[in-house]
């Protein structure tokens, strides 16, 4: 049963994302693969650190302008275990940089390239979450 | 500049919300298509705007692109994608959203990003003792596929 469909938002917020990905590519030569962005961040010796602050930066920054403007933020509904968050965690950050993206870097910019790299990267790591999301919604019950 | 137009594209989309990723993944269940149409719609733009971009011969202010030039589908790519996958569907966040929800203060998310940034640390140590495979670009850059 489908429910809380939102398509317009979800389009409109879509077709920001292709731009800011569009523009970056344009204007900067990078793909905007945030899991790639944060981890230049973190590169201490790397060369990308102030261009991929700035994204990062941005990003953060978002969210606040929204609220300037009359749109507070909704406070995300995390899951209560803290060793679920600390674990879910590390395996996003050990496999996107293992896999070399996550949805943004797969998702919107390779396969906008068509790289089968990217298509199969985002059938995996979609499919792999639907399990997920299936066994701890329906067998686990949580 | 372009963080800012994410992050609102993130924003208006929902796409923070983990509840809203999880409804998409949540094949099963209650079904929301929404995370479906947001990837449609950015790759609708960015499908067009990256066949422009590769037309020209050097970005606008940067001296050249960096086109991810890989295209064998190898264990890392399978492995990685696998364990990203799990991570998600278990709280609904990819770097993106959880690097924006940070402006919420949520200490559950400031947990998450920190794990985050530590199991991209553990990768890149894990990486340089040799366990992973050849890379073949300059060592200070990073790895950005896609």
């Amino acid at each position: 049963m489908i429910a809380n469909f939102t398509p317009v938002s979800a389009a409109v917020g879509g077709v920001l994302i292709g731009l800011a990905a569009t523009l970056l590519m344009l204007f900067n030569g990078r793909v905007a693969g945030i899991s790639g962005i944060l981890a230049a961040c973190l590169n201490l010796r790397g060369s990308d650190k102030s261009w991929s602050a700035a994204f990062i930066a941005g990003l953060i920054l978002a969210p606040l302008t929204a609220s300037l403007a009359g749109f507070p933020m909704q406070a995300p509904r995390m899951p209560d275990s803290w060793t679920l968050v600390v674990v879910a965690g590390v395996l996003v950050g050990f496999g996107t940089r293992l896999g070399g993206g996550c949805t943004s870097g797969h998702g919107v910019c390779g396969m906008a390239r068509l790289s089968t790299r990217s298509i199969v990267a985002t059938a995996i790591f979609m499919a792999t979450a639907i399990v997920v999301v299936a066994l701890s919604r329906h067998v686990i019950g949580a | 500049m372009c963080g800012l137009i994410f992050g609102w594209g993130l924003l208006i989309s929902e796409m923070t919300q983990p509840t809203k990723v999880i409804g998409f993944l949540d094949v099963f269940g209650t079904w929301d298509p929404s995370l479906g149409v947001v990837m449609a719609a950015a790759l609708a733009v960015s499908s067009i705007g990256f066949r422009y971009a590769a037309s020209r011969a050097c970005p606008v202010l940067a001296p050249k692109s960096l086109w991810p030039s890989r295209t064998e589908i190898d264990p890392p790519l399978v492995i990685g994608a696998t364990l990203f996958g799990i991570g998600w569907g278990l709280v609904g966040l990819c770097p993106g959203p959880a690097l924006e929800n940070l402006a919420t203060l949520s200490p559950r998310v400031i947990a998450f990003v920190v794990a985050m940034a530590f199991g991209m640390v553990l990768h890149r140590i894990w990486q340089k003792r040799g366990a992973g495979p050849e890379r073949l670009h300059a060592p200070t850059a990073v790895m950005i596929d896609g």
